[in-house]
C-alpha cells in the first residue's frame, strides 16, 4: 500500500508548527499505523537532510518524534489525532493498535498531536501530559499506608459492582477524551479514576474530599468545562461510559453539599 | 573478588529464616530518616511501590521514569494474574506449595530461602492491593475469585480480567502519587539514567539526562535502587515496550555490580505470530488462556499444506485429525505446562513441518471446546477483552477460528546479582524486581513476576534498605560538586557526542533489528557451542559497523529519540555478548536455556545438576576485555531436588 501523510512537525514548544507531506509505499496491509512511522522515519534518516531546506525553515530535521511504548493498547502512551479523530478511524483502539487495512490504499493522512491548552507541544507529535499527574496527585488514591491492610476477603465487594469498578479503571491516561473535547475537558478522565473508587468500600472514606480535590485541580490546570457532548465516550480507546461523569458529578455535588 | 558474593541468607529453618532477618536489621529512627535520601530508578511494579514505601517511611526519596508518566512502565502491559497463597479455594495451597512450584518452575536454580519468602509475602500483597481500591475479580458472593496458572495444579491467581498488571500498576502508582503529594517523594518523569556514581566504593547517585531539554544532569543519594526490568529487547522483536531496556542495569555492571545468569530469558508460548519484516513488537496473548484453550496442530502435513494455501479453515479439521501435543506428551499438566516446556514442544511441531500459518511458525489456540462447555458468557468475562486485541490486530475473531500463537521472547530471569538483602555487590546499590536476578531460576512461572515486583518494592527493600542506612544518617547529603560526578558526568558527555560524530548512513533501528537477528537465531530457544562462539563474534563485528555507520539525527539539547535508542542499543551490544557467553559456559539444559548438547533421548531438557547448580555472577573487565565468571553455588537444604516431569 502506499499514502501521502501529511504530518505536524514543530521544533520544540516555542516554535510555530506547520504540515508537511510525505510519501510512502510498500506498507503491509497488517502493518500497524506506528509501524508505518517507523518505516518512514527509517527513510528520513536514510535520506538526511536537505540542509538548506531546514535552513530557510520550510523543512524540518529528521525523523517524526511521537510518543508509544508498549504497542497492545495498554500503556496510554501514543497519542495521534489522525484524519481529525484521536487515534484514527476505527473505534475503541489506541494508535498503536489502529493497522493499515483500515485506509484506502493512496490515501493522504493527516496527522497531528493532541490539541488542548492543557497539554502543550514538546516536540512534532509528543505532548506534555504533566497536568493528568498532577490531577491524580490531588486525590486519586486511596490513603493506605503498606503494611496496613486487613486480609483481602474481609471487604466483601459484589461482583457487578468490581466489574463497574473496574470498566472505569480501565482509562490507560491517553487524553484522548481531552483530545476530542470541544472544551478540552478532562471530565472522563476525571471520573474514571473518582468513579472506580467510589463504587469501592475502600474508596468511601476519601471520596468527598477526593471529587472535590481532583475537580479543582482539573480546574486549575486549565481544562475546560464538561458539556455533555459525550464524543469523549465515543473515542475513548476503552469505552469508558459517561455515565461515570454522571457519577462524578453526584458525587461533587454530595460533597459540595455536605461542605 | 568471589568473596563479594556473600548471599547473606540467614541461618535456621526455612519458614524462620525472614522473620530471623528483620529481626537482626537495624532501624533508622524518624528523625534520622528524614535526612537519608534515596534514588529509585524506573516506575513500575517494584520502582513505584518501592518509592511509595520508602516515602511512607519518611525518607526523601527520588524516582526517575523515562516515559512522561510513572504510570507507562511496563508493568502495565501484564494480563493473567498475580499468585499468592492464600488457599482461598481450600485446594491445599500453602506457602510451602507456591514456593515449591517457583523453585521446581525455575528448574532448581534460584535460592531457595529467596523463592520462601516470596510465597510467605506473597499473601500481604493482596490484602495491600485490595485495599488500595485494585478492582480484582469477584465471585457473587462478594470474594475474591481465582484462576489456574501454567506450571501448577492448584488455584492461587488473582486477576482483574486480563487487565491485572495495569490494575496493580494502577495501585502502586497512585500510592507514589499520594506520597509525592506528600512531598516525600520527587518524580522525574522523561529523564533516563546514564551512568551510576559510586564514591569509595558505595553508590552515591546517578547522572541523568532530561529527555526533553537534553541536558545532562547529577543526582545525588545515600542509597540507589535500581528497578529498570529486564534486557528482552536485546531481541528486537519481543514482548517488551518499545522502550523497554537494559541500560541501567550495564551501567551498574560496568561500575562494579555482578550480572548475574545473562543468559536464562523466557519465551513466551503464547505471542501473535511475526506477519512479516516490517514488524516491531510482538504482543502476548496472556497465559491465562491456556487454562481453557487448548493447543494443536494438523496431524497430516496435507492439511497443513491445505491451511496454508487457505484452502480449509481450521475448524474443518475433525478432531481425529488434530494434534493436540501438549496433552499428548505430558498429560499430567497438558495445555498448563511451564512456559518453556510448552515454547519447546510448539519449535518441534513447527520444525517437523506442521506450522500452520504461511511462514510456517504458528500453532492454533482453540477455544471451541471452551465456548461449547463454558458458553460464550463465561468465556466473554474470562477472555473478552483478550478476544478483542487478537482480531483487532489480526482481523480473525477467536470466536469463529483457533487463535495462531508462535513463542517470543518475554521476560528475563537474569539480572542484577543481589544478595538476600537485595543488595548488590556494590554497597547501597540495590536491584528489585525484574532487573535482578534472584527468584526465578532458569524459568519464571506464570503470574510471578507482578508477585516478585510488589513483594520486593513494598515488603523487602524498605525492609533491608534500613540496615545500610542505619549507618549512614550522619553522612551529609551526597555533594554533587565531587569529582566522581564531575568523571561520570564527562564520559556521558564523551559517550553522546561519540555518537554524533559518526555520521554515517545507518538508522539506529536497522542495526538493533541485525542484532535481534543474531540474538534470535544463535542465543533463541535452542542454543549450542558453534553457534553462541558464532555470535560473540558477530555481536562484535555488529558493534563495530554500529560505531562506523550509524547515523544519529538531531542534537543533544533537544527532545532526540534517535540519540535515545542509540545509547541504548550500545547497551544491548555488551547484554547480547554477555548472554552468548553465559548460554557457553552453561552446557546443560536448563529452565528456558537449552543446550543443544543437552538433552535425553526423546528430546526433553537434561539438566546436570554436578556441573551447574551455581549461579553465574559476571564481572565486568572493561572495554575490550573479556568478563569474568564467579560462582554462587546453590544449595537445597530443604526439598529434594528432582528432574522436572510434567508427565505424570
Amino acid at each position: 500500500m502506499e499514502f501521502n501523510l501529511k504530518i505536524w512537525r514543530q521544533k520544540n514548544a516555542k516554535a510555530k508548527g506547520h504540515f508537511e507531506t510525505y510519501h510512502i509505499s510498500g506498507i503491509e496491509e497488517d502493518a500497524s499505523f506506528l509501524e508505518m512511522l517507523d518505516i518512514l522515519n527509517e527513510q528520513l534518516i536514510r535520506e538526511g537532510d536537505d540542509p538548506v531546506a531546514v535552513e530557510r525553515g520550510c523543512k524540518s530535521s529528521g525523523p517524526v518524534s511521537f510518543d508509544h511504548d508498549c504497542r497492545e493498547g495498554i500503556c496510554g502512551a501514543c497519542s495521534l489525532f489522525i484524519d481529525g479523530r484521536a487515534h484514527g478511524p476505527d473505534d475503541h483502539v489506541t494508535t498503536c493498535q489502529l493497522f493499515m487495512r483500515h485506509f484506502e490504499d493512496g490515501a493522504t493522512i493527516t496527522v497531528e498531536p493532541w490539541r488542548s491548552a492543557a497539554f502543550p507541544v514538546i516536540k512534532d507529535l509528543v505532548v506534555d501530559r504533566g497536568a493528568f499527574d498532577k490531577i491524580l496527585q490531588a486525590g486519586g488514591f486511596v490513603s493506605v499506608r503498606t503494611g496496613a491492610a486487613q486480609d483481602a476477603n474481609n471487604i466483601l465487594i459484589t461482583h457487578d459492582a468490581a466489574e463497574e469498578s473496574m470498566d472505569a479503571a480501565s482509562c490507560v491516561g491517553c487524553g484522548a477524551c481531552v483530545a476530542t473535547c470541544k472544551n478540552g475537558s478532562a471530565m472522563l478522565f476525571v471520573a474514571a479514576r473518582v468513579s472506580s473508587l467510589a463504587l469501592l468500600p475502600q474508596g468511601r472514606p476519601e471520596a468527598k474530599r477526593r471529587a472535590k480535590a481532583m475537580v479543582a485541580k482539573m480546574d486549575e490546570l486549565g481544562f475546560g468545562n464538561c458539556t455533555n457532548t459525550r464524543a469523549c465516550e465515543m473515542e475513548c480507546p476503552k469505552g469508558i461510559s459517561v455515565s461515570h461523569i454522571a457519577r462524578l458529578n453526584r458525587e461533587f455535588l454530595k460533597a459540595k453539599f455536605s461542605d | 573478588m568471589a568473596d563479594k558474593l556473600i548471599s547473606k541468607i540467614p541461618e535456621g529453618p526455612l519458614s524462620e529464616k525472614w522473620t530471623k532477618r528483620k529481626s537482626e536489621i537495624h532501624l533508622v529512627s524518624p528523625n534520622n530518616k528524614r535526612k537519608l535520601e534515596i534514588i529509585v530508578v524506573g516506575t513500575g511494579l517494584g520502582g513505584a511501590s518501592a518509592a511509595a514505601s520508602l516515602g511512607e517511611l519518611g525518607y526523601n526519596v527520588k524516582i526517575f521514569c523515562i516515559s512522561d508518566s510513572p504510570r507507562r512502565a511496563h508493568s502495565i502491559a501484564a494480563q493473567g494474574g498475580i499468585n499468592a497463597a492464600k488457599n482461598y479455594q481450600n485446594d491445599n495451597d500453602s506457602i510451602y506449595r507456591l514456593f515449591y512450584d517457583t523453585i521446581k518452575g525455575g528448574d532448581y536454580r534460584a535460592r531457595e530461602a529467596n523463592v520462601y519468602r516470596l510465597a510467605e509475602v506473597s499473601a500481604a500483597i493482596i490484602d495491600q492491593c485490595v485495599a488500595q481500591g485494585v478492582p480484582f475479580a469477584r465471585e457473587y458472593g462478594g470474594y475474591l475469585a481465582n484462576r489456574s496458572f501454567g506450571g501448577v495444579q492448584v488455584s492461587r491467581t488473582f486477576y482483574a480480567r486480563g487487565q491485572t498488571g495495569q490494575q496493580l500498576l494502577l495501585g502502586a502508582y497512585a500510592s507514589l502519587n499520594k506520597e509525592i503529594a506528600a512531598g516525600t517523594v520527587k518524580s522525574y518523569p522523561r529523564h533516563e539514567m546514564l551512568d551510576l556514581v559510586v564514591i569509595n566504593g558505595e553508590a552515591k547517585g546517578i547522572i541523568a539526562r532530561n529527555l526533553v531539554t537534553g541536558e545532562i544532569e547529577r543526582f545525588g543519594a545515600h542509597a540507589v535502587v535500581i528497578a529498570t526490568g529486564g534486557y528482552g529487547n536485546a531481541y528486537f522483536l519481543s514482548t517488551n515496550a518499545m522502550n523497554s531496556n537494559g541500560s541501567a542495569a550495564i551501567q551498574c555492571y560496568k561500575k562494579g555490580a555482578f550480572f548475574a545468569n545473562p543468559c536464562f530469558a523466557q519465551i513466551h508460548p503464547t505471542c501473535i505470530p511475526v506477519h512479516g519484516e516490517q514488524q516491531c513488537k510482538l504482543t502476548l496473548m496472556s497465559e491465562s488462556l491456556r487454562n481453557d484453550g487448548r493447543i494443536w496442530v494438523p496431524k497430516k502435513l496435507e492439511d497443513v499444506k491445505k491451511l496454508r494455501s487457505h484452502e480449509i479453515k481450521p475448524s474443518q479439521i475433525p478432531e481425529e485429525d488434530r494434534d493436540y501435543y501438549l496433552e499428548r506428551r505430558y498429560p499430567a499438566f497438558g495445555n498448563l505446562v511451564p512456559r518453556d516446556v510448552a515454547s519447546r514442544a510448539a519449535k518441534e511441531r513447527c520444525d517437523a513441518g506442521f506450522g500452520v500459518n504461511e511462514t510456517g511458525k504458528a500453532v492454533f489456540l482453540d477455544f471451541s471446546e471452551a465456548i461449547n462447555r463454558l458458553g460464550c458468557q463465561k468465556v466473554a468475562e474470562r477472555y473478552g477483552n483478550l478476544f478483542d486485541m487478537y482480531e483487532k490486530i489480526t482481523a480473525s475473531s477467536p470466536w469463529k477460528e483457533p487463535m495462531m500463537i508462535y513463542p517470543a521472547i518475554h521476560y528475563t530471569m537474569g539480572g542484577i546479582w543481589v544478595d538476600y538483602d537485595l543488595q548488590t555487590t556494590i554497597p547501597g546499590l540495590y536491584a528489585i524486581g525484574e532487573a535482578n536476578f534472584s527468584d526465578h531460576g532458569g524459568n519464571r512461572l506464570g503470574a510471578s513476576a507482578l508477585m516478585q515486583g510488589l513483594a520486593d518494592g513494598y515488603f523487602i527493600l524498605p525492609v533491608t534498605i534500613g540496615d545500610y542506612l542505619s549507618k549512614k544518617f550522619a553522612e551529609p547529603r551526597t555533594d554533587v560538586t565531587a569529582k566522581e560526578f564531575v568523571v561520570a558526568e564527562k564520559e556521558v558527555q564523551e559517550r553522546i557526542d561519540r555518537l554524533f560524530a559518526i555520521k554515517g548512513t545507518k538508522p539506529v533501528d536497522s542495526i538493533h533489528k541485525e542484532l535481534g537477528h543474531i540474538m534470535w537465531e544463535y542465543v533463541g530457544m535452542a542454543r549450542d557451542k558453534e553457534g553462541l562462539k558464532k555470535a560473540i563474534k558477530l555481536i562484535q563485528d555488529l558493534k563495530d559497523d554500529f560505531y562506523k555507520n550509524v547515523r544519529v539525527t538531531g542534537s543533544q539539547y533537544e527532545f532526540n529519540q534517535e540519540l535515545e535508542k542509540a545509547l541504548r542499543l550500545e547497551d544491548f551490544f555488551e547484554i547480547g555478548e554477555l548472554m552468548a557467553r553465559d548460554a557457553l559456559e552453561r552446557n546443560e539444559s536448563c529452565g528456558g536455556h537449552f543446550r543443544i548438547e543437552s538433552q535425553t533421548e526423546e528430546g526433553e531438557a537434561k539438566r546436570d545438576d554436578k556441573n551447574y547448580m551455581y549461579v553465574s555472577a559476571w564481572e565486568y573487565k572493561g572495554e575490550g576485555k573479556e568478563p569474568q565468571m564467579h560462582k554462587e553455588p546453590l544449595k537445597y537444604e530443604f526439598i529434594e531436588v528432582k528432574t522436572r516431569n510434567y508427565k505424570d
